[in-house]
């Protein structure tokens, strides 16, 4: 498998080396700012996001859906998906194209704890969701990490698979009518969260995505984080210099596998009624081009990727129903001209590789990238 | 477990667990020598099958047979046969032309810029949804119904045996897929082209500097794949006599499942694995219930990647890889 990566993250090195960027004038620019004023900065653009539904602006809000509900509905669970995506195939390169399998079963937990066979509340079952779906990450992951690559993708797939079929077919999960009278997420003072009021689901949707962000970049700094670049960068090496490379590929699944239990959970809770068919494999293809569209290995890419995947389609309806050829096109143009995808590696990747005190030394440079906080 | 129903069900399940597991061999093919000689799962050979079943499809159009499933227009001797040649060239000619356009338009272009096997990987999955979806959009969404009744009353039985009818598409199916993979036996192994592809397969490099033409021998083995797919696409029709934008995802996971069941990169193994396949997907579906067909197939896959994933007859590539 590494020697896939390998190769992948070297053309990517290669590709993105070679031409300058467009982004590349304003990563130094930034780079160049004191850190005071990057987080002022940083902090405004995150309260502009939060206040989106409520500012509605005009052609960036969609005209024929209700621009809060498609935000919460269907860009908040894409982004945290792509979160949790990236950490399985841009950070420690396993290629999973099976997901949707995690996210339906963050949904289904929710689902059977708060409505179908138990009255749950409802963040406890978010928590067991979150639980059960790392339980079947590892579970999954421990007899199929040891494949060669392109057998990997296929396996993932088949498991994506068996899981929808399996919803579909046992009728102690509700069978092909799926499971409906889903609990929502308890009001608490003006955050509603109710048929009509999607701004609350925005802001606890948002508040999560920060979350996790912050929780895999904690992540990523760590021991954890370090043994996953160097199990890109080069397995055996990693191996010969004692990082159990199997545990930690075994973690990167399962923790991939929880993010996406916790955007299958927010999306149970959002909609009230999940069906099999919410989950079928070409989902995961979505989730894979959000990923490789916004700059495999990268937190900000993921972000970018999956909140455009998720939104072009609602923006401009005649995407709508081909969204699938269209992202599937967007998979093989990308492949072919901009492999690195629209946020590359370099900005998270220099972060993570270079230590705190070379970051200090060389903020004070305005033309050196690492200066770039990600 | 219905014991009951699988022992009652046992000879039915066979016979189409045989024809089924014939077209699963014949797509598998694409699969095995597309993996022998450039190591990447041609994601969108599905595709290449579907686009064989819809020029079917457009032959039946164009020969003026009108919808419904009577059987008022039953052809015989020559006219029969035409048609049936129609059908078979356009699914050939629709099958070829998609995977001769996959080759130029998505792993050429990778390949002229060293692209890694990620890369190819991913473009292969996103051609093919991109295909899939394409042909559903602007071509057929809803499943189309072949009224082959009206040409050919392909349900015809010739043999029975207990209560088990033996009808002509069984006979057919088998015996066509046999007819082809001998062919293409006879290709690999005895042609020029055919040792072309043997010797990329081994060493591409190595075949470089020996003067063969390493992108005429991909095209050409992209082609065969597409003559392959484009047969199965013909036999899958005249089996079942209906097809769908999206027909072909199952049925590729499931003949990529064959290929890596006999062991990828093995014409043979195509063979085996397709029929084996076959007859564990239908025996299984009478033992569990057919809901659960599907999910046997994929067990099956995931299964043998576990424990054997070199796959019965071992692989046949040339190096080992990583």
């Amino acid at each position: 498998m590494s020697k896939l990566v390998k190769e992948f993250s070297k053309h990517i090195d290669e590709v993105s080396g070679a031409k300058s960027g467009p982004l590349d004038g304003l990563r130094a620019f930034w780079g160049g700012q004191s850190i005071a004023a990057r987080r002022l900065v940083g902090l405004l653009a995150i309260g502009l996001v939060y206040l989106l539904p409520w500012i509605n602006p005009p052609f960036i809000r969609t005209e024929d859906t209700d621009f809060a509900s498609v935000l919460a509905g269907i860009v908040v669970p894409f982004v945290l998906v792509a979160l949790g995506l990236n950490v399985v195939v841009g950070m420690a390169g396993l290629l999973d194209l099976g997901y949707v399998g995690f996210f339906a079963v963050g949904a289904y937990t929710v689902g059977v704890l708060t409505s179908k066979h138990a009255n749950l509340p409802w963040f406890i079952a978010m928590l067991l969701a979150i639980a059960v779906s790392l339980l079947f990450g590892v579970l999954l992951g421990a007899p199929t990490l040891r494949l060669r690559g392109d057998y990997l993708a296929i396996v993932t797939l088949g498991f994506g698979e068996i899981i929808r079929i399996s919803a579909q077919n046992l009728s102690w999960l509700g069978a092909a009518e799926g499971i409906s009278n889903i609990k929502r997420p308890p009001s608490v003072g003006p955050l509603k969260f109710t048929v009509l009021e999607n701004k609350g689901y925005w802001v606890f949707g948002l508040t999560l995505i920060l979350i996790v962000i912050f929780a895999l970049s904690l992540l990523e700094g760590s021991r954890v984080g370090r043994a996953w670049t160097a199990i890109r960068e080069d397995e055996d090496a990693a191996e010969l210099m004692g990082v159990p490379t199997f545990v930690f590929k075994l973690w990167a699944f399962a923790i991939g596998a929880a993010v996406g239990g916790l955007a299958g959970a927010f999306y149970a809770g959002k909609l009230n009624t999940i069906y099999p068919r919410d989950f079928e494999i070409q989902k995961s293809i979505l989730f894979l081009a959000a990923v490789v569209m916004g700059g495999l290995g990268n937190r900000w890419g993921a972000v970018l990727g999956g909140a455009l995947v998720a939104y072009l389609p609602e923006r401009f309806r005649f995407v709508s129903d081909k969204r699938y050829m269209f992202f599937g096109l967007v998979l093989m143009l990308m492949m072919m001209f901009r492999p690195e995808g629209l946020l590359p590696r370099k900005l998270a990747k220099r972060v993570r590789g270079v230590g705190i005190d070379i970051r200090r030394k060389r903020a004070d440079d305005p033309e050196d990238e690492i200066g770039v906080r990600s | 477990m219905n014991f009951k129903n699988f022992v009652d069900t046992f000879w039915d399940n066979t016979l189409s667990g045989l024809s089924l597991g014939a077209v699963y061999a014949l797509i598998a093919l694409g699969y095995t020598l597309v993996y022998g000689v450039l190591r990447l799962i041609n994601f969108a050979n599905s595709e290449v099958f579907v686009a064989g079943t819809f020029g079917s499809l457009i032959a039946l159009k164009f020969l003026g047979v009108p919808a419904g499933n009577t059987d008022g227009f039953i052809k015989t001797g020559l006219p029969l046969l035409g048609a049936l040649a129609l059908m078979l060239v356009m699914a050939i000619a629709f099958s070829a032309a998609t995977a001769t356009a996959l080759e130029f338009l998505a792993y050429r272009p990778l390949r002229k810029r060293n692209s890694p096997r990620l890369v190819f990987l991913i473009s292969a999955i996103g051609a093919s949804f991109a295909i899939s979806e394409a042909i559903g959009a602007y071509g057929a969404k809803k499943r189309e119904t072949y009224p082959f009744g009206r040409v050919w009353n392909t349900r015809a039985t010739i043999v029975k045996i207990g209560s088990t009818l033996v009808q002509v598409r069984h006979v057919i199916v088998f015996v066509g897929a046999m007819v082809m993979m001998a062919g293409l036996t006879v290709f690999v192994n005895r042609t020029r082209l055919g040792r072309g592809m043997r010797a990329v397969a081994q060493d591409a490099e190595t075949a470089r500097i020996l003067g063969v033409n390493v992108d005429q021998v991909i095209l050409v083995t992209f082609l065969v794949g597409g003559v392959m797919a484009g047969g199965a696409a013909f036999l899958y029709t005249l089996y079942t006599e209906s097809t769908r934008f999206n027909e072909g995802f199952l049925l590729g996971v499931k003949s990529f499942t064959a290929a890596v069941l006999g062991g990828i990169g093995n014409i043979r193994g195509a063979l085996l694995g397709g029929l084996l396949l076959g007859l564990i997907e239908n025996q299984g579906a009478g033992l569990f219930g057919g809901k659960w067909k599907d999910v046997i197939a994929f067990a099956v896959l995931v299964l043998v990647l576990m424990i054997r994933p070199t796959g019965l007859l071992g692989e046949s590539l040339g190096k080992a890889r990583a």
